[in-house]
């Protein structure tokens, strides 16, 4: 087919390799569905993704019991209904569902505080795997200690199944502006943010230099409104998870494309004015005083 | 010089990266009243059906498509090139395309995720071998004869061009090395 010279060796599952899809899902939605018709409607809508889970946050929390991997044979429909990538959750520390899932073929895993924990003292050793990993975190020190393990996706947790941003809010703020603190320290002033933050050192170092995580950081937790997910963006978020506020709303499909032009348009006020009309009522939420059990305390 | 980079999702950043390394200002892209003023643009990988939807739904889909027929130069990279294809398999019965380069793409035809690799390709005009990574990548089966191949891997093109429009299943913005970038900027 072409006369110019080929090699054919080649490298699976690098950490470049395992990176590089974390970067190309930037700017985008990723979408928690339930079944075949629920990943339908977020590829139309422009997901970039999909999350295949067989509750979404809110009925979890709704019915409590344990939160497991979701069933191989929903995993392999949903992969059968949609071309654009598929993410599933394992419990934190869970390796063998992990190890299940990569035998699955999706195409990120996220190790999830939403399902119920399995190991109270480890995450998984992600490094491991060829599936590249996302992990949740509400400061810095968690999100350097994910990244440590093999992290290559650090999404901030917010508080997953209330449809409250505040949360959110909170995590993407201290992650980020600890950041910035650390960009300011001086070389010896490293050493003991590093000890505050219980992370490794040279990760600290290099935020130092860089001023961002070595890995993307998204938002998930409580988005449920176009707005809610440009604020997710302009405070630093560099896409975004949207769980239980699409499909627990009244109109998902609209609601969906707009949290999708939302996230493209997220400095666009008019844009956004746009967007968010006619969209019917969105998921009731709850307050954070109402909750007894919170997702994001999940975790170490 | 000034280059537009598609902002509408995927790596953009990334690529900007590489074009400010190469001291060229960039602007992105995301609705066509960024399209005035930029000598070229660089299209980056990402979801190739969520840009579809976005092109259409900003507005940015005509009046590119026009700025590409009246020669503007144009980098794709994996989804990118996608959007640039003449024929793409394996797509949305309603993803759109450009059609800007004479070629038929499968998309995600070297597989999902666990089957993305690195690896390092051969070009011609380039001293050593560049280092190209390829995220769930578009296969290339089969170019017109306007095309040019510059560089393949297993026997299959990986970056091609067609007058001034650039074409790269892998990543070039991935990896700390903006020879490619230079030599698209070479031919703005």
């Amino acid at each position: 087919m072409s006369s110019v010279e080929s090699s054919s060796a080649r490298a699976t599952g690098t950490y470049p390799v395992k990176r590089g899809l974390a970067e190309m899902l930037k700017g985008g939605v990723i979408m928690d569905v339930v079944n075949s018709e629920q990943a339908k409607i977020a590829e139309d809508a422009g997901a970039c993704a999909v999350m295949a889970l067989e509750r979404v946050p809110a009925d979890i929390r709704r019915d409590g019991g344990v939160a497991r991997m979701s069933d191989p044979d929903m995993i392999d429909a949903i992969k059968a209904s949609v071309s654009i990538p598929v993410m599933a959750k394992v419990r934190i520390g869970h390796f063998v569902e992990a190890q299940i899932l990569e035998a699955l073929g999706v195409d990120f895993i996220d190790e999830s505080e939403v399902l119920t924990p399995a190991d109270e003292a480890h995450h998984i050793d992600k490094f491991k795997f060829t599936v590249p990993f996302v992990c949740g975190a509400t400061n810095l020190g968690e999100a350097l200690r994910r990244i440590s393990e093999g992290a290559c996706m650090i999404r901030s947790k917010g508080e997953a199944g209330t449809g409250n941003i505040v949360e959110a809010v909170r995590h993407l703020r201290s992650i980020i502006g600890d950041m910035r603190k650390i960009t300011q320290a001086d070389s010896a002033e490293l050493f003991d943010w590093a000890k505050k933050l219980q992370a490794p050192l040279p990760l600290v170092q290099e935020i130092a230099e860089t001023g961002w995580l070595p890995v993307p950081m998204f938002c998930a937790g409580g988005i449920a409104t176009p707005a809610d997910a440009a604020l997710a963006m302009q405070l630093g978020a560099e896409a975004v998870f949207v769980g239980s506020g699409i499909f627990k709303s009244d109109e998902p499909a609209p609601r969906a494309k707009a949290i999708v032009e939302a996230t493209t348009h997220f400095r666009d006020a008019h844009i956004l004015a746009k967007v968010s009309r006619g969209l019917g009522t969105p998921m009731t939420g709850i307050g954070m005083d109402e909750i007894n059990q919170r997702y994001a305390d999940r975790g170490w | 010089m000034l280059v537009g980079v598609l902002a509408l999702q995927g790596a953009f950043a990334a690529h900007q990266r590489a074009l400010a390394e190469c001291g060229v200002l960039t602007r992105q892209v995301r609705v066509s009243a960024d399209l005035d003023g930029i000598d070229a643009l660089v299209m980056p990988g990402g979801e190739s059906t969520t840009m579809s939807h976005l092109l259409t739904t900003s507005g940015l889909f005509d009046p590119l498509a026009e700025r590409i027929r009246d020669g503007l130069a144009v980098f794709g990279t994996c989804a990118g090139m996608i959007l640039l294809a003449r024929e793409v398999l394996d797509g949305r019965p309603d993803q759109r395309s450009l059609a800007a380069i004479d070629i038929t793409v499968r998309r995600n035809g070297y597989g999902r995720q666990v089957d993305s690799f690195e690896a390092d390709i051969t070009i011609d005009s380039l001293a050593a071998p560049f280092h190209a990574v390829f995220i769930r990548a578009p296969k290339v089966e089969r170019i017109g004869p306007a095309v040019q191949v510059i560089a393949a891997h297993d026997d299959v093109p990986v970056f091609a061009r067609e007058g001034r429009v650039f074409v790269a299943s892998f990543h070039p913005e991935l990896t700390p090395d903006p020879r490619l970038h230079s030599l698209f900027l070479q031919e703005v």
